[in-house]
């Protein structure tokens, strides 16, 4: 399991819009790099990342090679009821990873 | 490829979409010259929308001290409603092996378009950024940004 | 020390390799001593101080794992014996390296969790650099994070000192450099794009960009001897404890920085 940072506010106000903070550990090798024996490094990426709310998909983002190693992606919600996020991040190799995190909005 | 080759697409491609894009794409004092397969993966988010610069704010830094990783943010002008919001913001680079960066999808409930990550510049190059409105309209903005070399790399 | 922003560091050196001027060369004062992080764009500085954002954090993380983790079964966790470390490991990175009464040596942080690993835990020693052993370590530096570098006065520490001193001052490698040249005589310059600094190890093991990753202060001198056209020291080897233990005493009295971000 690759180690995950996720931050949102455990509270919030209805209608207040909050920021959403995630980082992952990945390599997100490129697929263009040389290994120390010369030879091309096979890509290994994170290719997809979904955010859901109550199973509704709030943000995705498609990432490639041009992504910094740890991908670290933010976006904002508005906070209208409470519920769970969840946050699944999908790559190269089966990589295939879902966390998810609480808000009480009130 | 040869370079007349990709200047030949190029004028092709810019003039086939019109004017609009020649504007949002092409630098005005600009040496360096938009790669064929940046318009192309332009072309695949855009398709033949024109493309008009406006409303896309994109923060990068002028001087990247390491190109291995490159803090961007996004914002494009949106009150994030059903009825006007931002679908995708694609981002795209000149000089990368390949042409995309990022791709985001956003929901009206967002409150903001606003988005940040991390990116990898494999060079000194320009980076666009294009936002896809509800209302099918395309807009972008575009940076530059100027990587220097690490002095002492790992042997 | 005078400074001279616009002369291009190429210059300089090749003066100071011509003249030999470097034989005196001044360690920094106390008063002037800078973290490079002064020397980062602003953008890599939110990233080191915002601890959502800190790839660092990532290792930080794993670390605090490790810590509650026995690594046999027979045998206690590091909490086991040393409790919460945000009390019992306050304040320790800033005065490593220690004397270590056992071996009757300095000791650096990574070397006494290993350490600790063989004599309490019945363990293996953790790979210089590997993500275990950069984890804890980074767990245990950053409970000191904003501590001020604060040396022991342990009179045995004084020989190794003087040897890292020495080393750090010494010409090496094919471009007859020393650490010195750049980092006592040169630092706020330029190498080619690149701002010199002064190579205070404020923040170890921290994420280099460079690295795509959490690196020691020894893979980090490693760089540098590699750099030089120097042959680099193996892990773990005394010299680059020495060069540690006098690379604290020219810090003080900057705070920890662990996890630090660095281009």
């Amino acid at each position: 399991m690759a180690r995950t940072l996720i931050n949102l506010p455990k509270t919030a106000k209805p209608g207040e819009v909050i920021t959403i903070k995630t980082l992952i550990s990945h390599p997100m090798e490129t697929g263009f790099r040389p290994g120390a024996d010369g030879r091309i490094l096979p890509r290994n990426i994170v290719t997809e990342f979904v955010c859901r709310f109550e199973d509704e998909e709030i943000f995705r983002a498609e990432l490639f090679p041009a992504s910094a190693a740890n991908p670290y992606l933010t976006f904002t919600w508005v906070a209208t009821a409470s519920g769970r996020f969840s946050f699944t991040w999908r790559g190269d190799d089966g990589f295939d990873q879902t966390e998810s995190a609480a808000i009480t909005v009130a | 490829m040869g370079r007349s080759d990709s200047i030949d697409r190029r004028r092709v491609l810019a003039g086939a979409a019109g004017t609009v894009l020649a504007v949002a794409l092409r630098p005005a004092a600009a040496a360096q010259p938009r790669s064929e397969t940046t318009e192309s993966a332009i072309r695949r988010f855009a398709g033949d929308n024109p493309i008009r610069p406006g409303r896309v704010s994109l923060d990068l830094p002028p001087l990247v001290e390491n190109g291995n990783t490159v803090p961007l943010a996004i914002s494009v002008e949106s009150p994030m409603t059903a009825e006007d919001h931002v679908r995708r913001i694609g981002v795209f680079n000149e000089k990368n092996p390949q042409p995309n960066v990022v791709t985001v999808h956003l929901r009206p409930g967002a409150g903001r378009a606003q988005v940040a990550t991390r990116i990898r510049l494999a060079d000194t190059q320009r980076i666009t950024a294009i936002a896809e409105m509800s209302d099918g309209t395309y807009w972008s903005a575009s940076a530059d940004a100027i990587v220097t070399l690490a002095a002492c790399l790992e042997g | 020390m005078p400074r001279h922003p616009g002369l291009p560091l190429p210059v300089a050196l090749a003066a100071l390799l011509l003249t030999g001027a470097v034989a005196g060369a001044e360690p920094i004062a106390p008063a002037d001593r800078r973290s490079g992080f002064d020397q980062m764009s602003a953008e890599i500085q939110t990233m080191q101080r915002d601890d959502d954002a800190n790839p660092g954090m990532l290792a930080v993380v794993d670390g605090a794992e490790l810590w509650t983790k026995p690594p046999s079964s027979s045998r206690p966790a590091c909490a086991g014996c040393h409790g919460e470390a945000s009390s019992s490991m306050r304040g320790v990175a800033a005065r490593y390296p220690a004397w270590d009464a056992r071996t009757a040596r300095p000791i650096d942080l990574q070397g006494r969790i290993n350490a600790c690993r063989r004599t309490h835990q019945g363990a293996d020693p953790l790979a210089y650099e590997s993500p275990d052993l950069l984890a804890l370590t980074a767990f245990v530096a950053t409970q000191s994070r904003g501590q001020r570098i604060a040396p022991p006065e342990d009179a045995r520490l004084a020989p190794a000192r003087a040897e890292g001193r020495a080393l750090f001052e010494a010409r090496m490698g094919q471009l007859g450099l020393s650490c010195a040249i750049c980092h006592d005589e040169n630092w706020g310059r330029r190498l080619g794009a690149a701002a010199i600094p002064q190579g205070q190890p404020t923040g170890y093991p921290l994420y280099r960009l460079e690295w795509q990753g959490m690196g020691s202060l020894q893979r980090r001198l490693r760089n540098c001897l590699t750099g030089m056209r120097a042959e680099p020291f193996g892990y773990g080897a005394p010299e680059y404890v020495a060069l540690e233990a006098y690379l604290a005493t020219r810090a003080a009295p900057l705070p920890v920085e662990t996890p630090a971000v660095r281009p």
